[in-house]
């Protein structure tokens, strides 16, 4: 009775806020339905026929919770999913309420899978509430600091909550070392995955890595880095080493929009054609394989369905301006910066930019991070370059310390857009890389520009 | 400054001490001396690693307390010669965990000491549970002669107290600082600068940074050698951004205790 009161009362606050056009509603019911009932988590996880898949990681968590739902969904399943960036307890009881009907049952909860993304820090406490099917844990970059503290205490909470046992199967990134070794605790069944092409190894290493010790205290040693502390990586002092992955990509051909290679589970190999660029895309496909191959879904209907996945919010969305083609990527830290600057380097003519950093609380306070993305290796790959956000003059400072002479800089979304766009000829390319409430406000922007429907939407008609 | 010979440059363990983006301040040492058309020779020093024989100029930065131990009884081993550095005025720049181990000590949350170099007299304690983290952005007003407004972020648990022989690097405006209770930020021994902020600091604190490259320089060739200042645009401007969105956010002291 007092959870269907909760219910109710979360979904008044949810359809109230919504009216007040405050953020789309996503966590104030849950804010409401949650005080009122705290065992809502419990009650509503329980309903659901095909369980729950939980999602965590510093980067990619949108992006693989928005693959597996649709690989689910292909499979025939009915996925319930948080909405992009409410990944808190409270952001998880508003999915439940929003999806539970007024008697408190999910409709359809027998056909239904949960695919959660859940904030890192936020995932320990929630893990024995939700127990989970698989819990898929994708990496562990420093991100805002000024929020979670040091990123060794979010790696210890994962291994005590693991140790305590449970039902999920633990679907973990082998090329990340601190992910990889929650193997050790686990009492439970392990799908690892991988990247095996030490032809995408970049050149050096980058700067931002934050795992370069094993647990034994010795610095690791890598045959090759994909990306920070993720790679192939061994321990010499204590012999502690990547596990070969259950699923991997083998042949990666990282293209401007797309990404090709071949998909293996389980000694079966598919060749996939992914429409997300860049390697960081290559690791959330993996997952969201991974994932989807530990609730059983064969391995051909994986790969369709990812072949055909649009992209998630905000994340290399793309949009029609005046017959200019705009990219939003975003990036919260500087391992996903890394990433976005091997993308931008990559493409066959320097790109025109519009780069937004803000500090908000989202985005981290602490806008120091920008130091330790490699932006030097952007220097003479790009075109004019716009900074924006509200610190836009930290960002300049940035660019033109790492030899980018910034084109313009206007803390104002809409002007700067107007000046990127400037920059832009008809038909080429605009790539703008926000943080995460500038991708907010300039997606919006975009949008209504656009004419409401983003370009891939289109394109797929 | 054609024909002066490069000044030496040794980053201390920033493969390690990394966590809070102090590498934006070897970056801005780079960028600033080709400004001024100073060759740079710039060593980095990490675990295992030789101290090269001499330096003008040391930086090291912040880390988790897990890095911090791990460099702890290493760095110690080399206290005798940063103290006899600093005695002859090598300019140093030493932020957060880097500042805590220049101290004489750092006790951790379980009460466990880890010895610093001593360099400067100041001790560090990190509270228990309960205790907040001392996070935010920082405006301080330093004591160095014409160094003026620095402005950064913190983020530390640790509580740093000054000894006798310490005098304060700033006073708080806005922000914490060593301790949230009196007003102090960092430490200066001579040439060498303990703080709290990073942000990266020297890329806008231009004041700061041109101060450690004239000192640096001086330790090099010997004489006064003063630098013609040039101008920082990018760098003023990201100063007056961050000064601002401090004084707009982060709690101004008001010389008591939090
Ligand atoms: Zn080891």
């Amino acid at each position: 009775m007092r959870q269907r009161t909760a219910l109710l009362a979360g979904r008044g606050a949810g359809e109230a806020a919504r009216r007040l056009g405050r953020g789309g509603g996503t966590a104030l019911p849950g804010l409401v339905a949650g005080t009122l009932a705290p065992g809502l988590v419990e009650a509503l996880a329980g309903q659901l026929g095909h369980g729950a898949v939980t999602v965590t990681g510093t980067n990619g968590k949108t992006t693989t919770a928005h693959l597996l739902s649709t690989v689910a969904r292909a499979a025939g399943l009915e996925p319930l999913a948080n909405a992009s960036g409410s990944n808190l307890e409270r952001g998880l009881v508003t999915a439940y309420v929003d999806a539970a009907g007024w008697s408190g049952r999910v409709p359809r909860a027998r056909q239904r899978l949960g695919v959660l993304e859940v904030d890192e820090a936020a995932l320990p406490p929630l893990w024995p509430r939700i127990r989970p099917r698989a819990g898929v844990f994708l990496n562990l970059f420093r991100d805002q600091l000024d929020r979670y503290g040091e990123v060794d205490s979010v790696a210890e909470g994962w291994r005590r909550m693991v140790a305590r046992g449970g039902p999920a199967t633990l679907v973990l990134n082998v090329d990340d070392p601190s992910i990889a070794q929650l193997a050790e605790e686990s009492p439970g069944a392990v799908v690892g995955f991988g990247v095996e092409d030490p032809a995408v190894a970049i050149e050096g290493s980058e700067h931002a890595s934050d795992a370069r010790f094993c647990r034994c205290g010795a610095r690791l040693t890598y045959d090759g880095i994909y990306m920070g502390h993720v790679g192939r990586w061994r321990c010499e002092a204590c012999g502690r080493v990547r596990p070969a992955p259950g699923v991997a990509a083998r042949h990666v051909e990282l293209g401007r929009d797309e990404t090709c290679f071949d998909l293996s589970v389980g000694g079966e190999a598919v060749p996939m054609r992914l429409p997300l660029a860049g390697l960081y895309s290559v690791y959330n496909a993996l997952a969201a394989a991974a994932a989807a191959h530990a609730l059983g879904i064969p391995v051909a209907a994986i790969a369709s369905a990812l072949g055909a996945a649009g992209p998630a919010f905000g994340r290399q969305e793309r949009f029609d301006v005046d017959g200019r083609e705009v990219r939003v990527l975003l990036a919260k830290n500087p391992a996903g910066l890394n990433q976005i600057v091997r993308t931008l380097g990559a493409s066959p003519t320097p790109p025109v930019v519009l780069a937004m950093l803000n500090d908000g609380i989202q985005d981290g306070q602490d806008v120091s991070w920008i130091y330790d993305a490699d932006l030097e290796r952007l220097a003479g790959r790009v075109g004019p370059v716009v900074c924006s956000g509200r610190r836009a003059p930290d960002l300049a400072l940035r660019l033109a310390l790492a030899g980018i002479e910034p084109a313009a800089v206007d803390a104002d979304c809409e002007r700067a857009l107007d000046l990127a766009l400037a920059h832009t000829e008809r038909g080429a390319r605009l790539e703008v890389v926000p943080t995460y409430t500038a991708m907010l406000e300039v997606r919006e922007a975009l949008a209504r520009r656009a004419g409401g429907r983003p370009y891939w939407e289109r394109e797929q008609r | 400054m054609s024909g002066t010979p490069p000044v030496r440059v040794v980053t201390l363990y920033d493969d390690v001490m990394n966590v809070y983006a102090d590498r934006g301040n070897v970056i801005a040492v780079s960028q600033r001396a080709k400004e001024y058309g100073l060759a740079l020779d710039v060593s980095p020093v990490s675990l295992g690693d030789r101290l090269p024989a001499d330096a003008d100029l040391v930086l090291i930065g912040g880390g988790q307390d897990r890095e911090q131990r791990r460099i702890a009884s290493e760095l110690a081993g080399r206290g005798e010669q940063l103290r006899a550095w600093a005695e002859h005025d090598v300019a140093m720049l030493t932020v957060c965990g880097g500042f805590q181990l220049f101290g004489r000590w750092y006790r951790d949350h379980m009460g466990e000491e880890i010895p610093g170099i001593g360099l400067f007299d100041v001790t560090t304690v990190a509270p228990g549970a309960g205790w907040p983290r001392c996070i935010g952005d920082v405006v301080a007003k330093s004591h160095v002669t014409g160094l003026g407004e620095v402005v950064g972020f913190e983020n530390h648990a640790g509580r740093t107290y000054l000894g006798p022989h310490a005098a304060p690097f700033a006073t708080i405006e806005y922000g914490w600082g060593n301790n949230g209770g009196d007003g102090t930020e960092g430490a200066v021994y001579r040439q060498a600068i303990g703080t709290y902020l990073h942000g990266s600091l020297l890329p806008k604190n231009p004041t700061l940074l041109d101060h450690l490259l004239e000192a640096a320089l001086r330790h090099r060739t010997g004489t006064d050698i003063g630098l013609e200042r040039r101008p920082a645009p990018y760098a003023e401007r990201a100063h007056a951004s961050a000064a601002e969105v401090a004084r707009h956010r982060a709690p101004r002291f008001d010389g008591i205790a939090r």
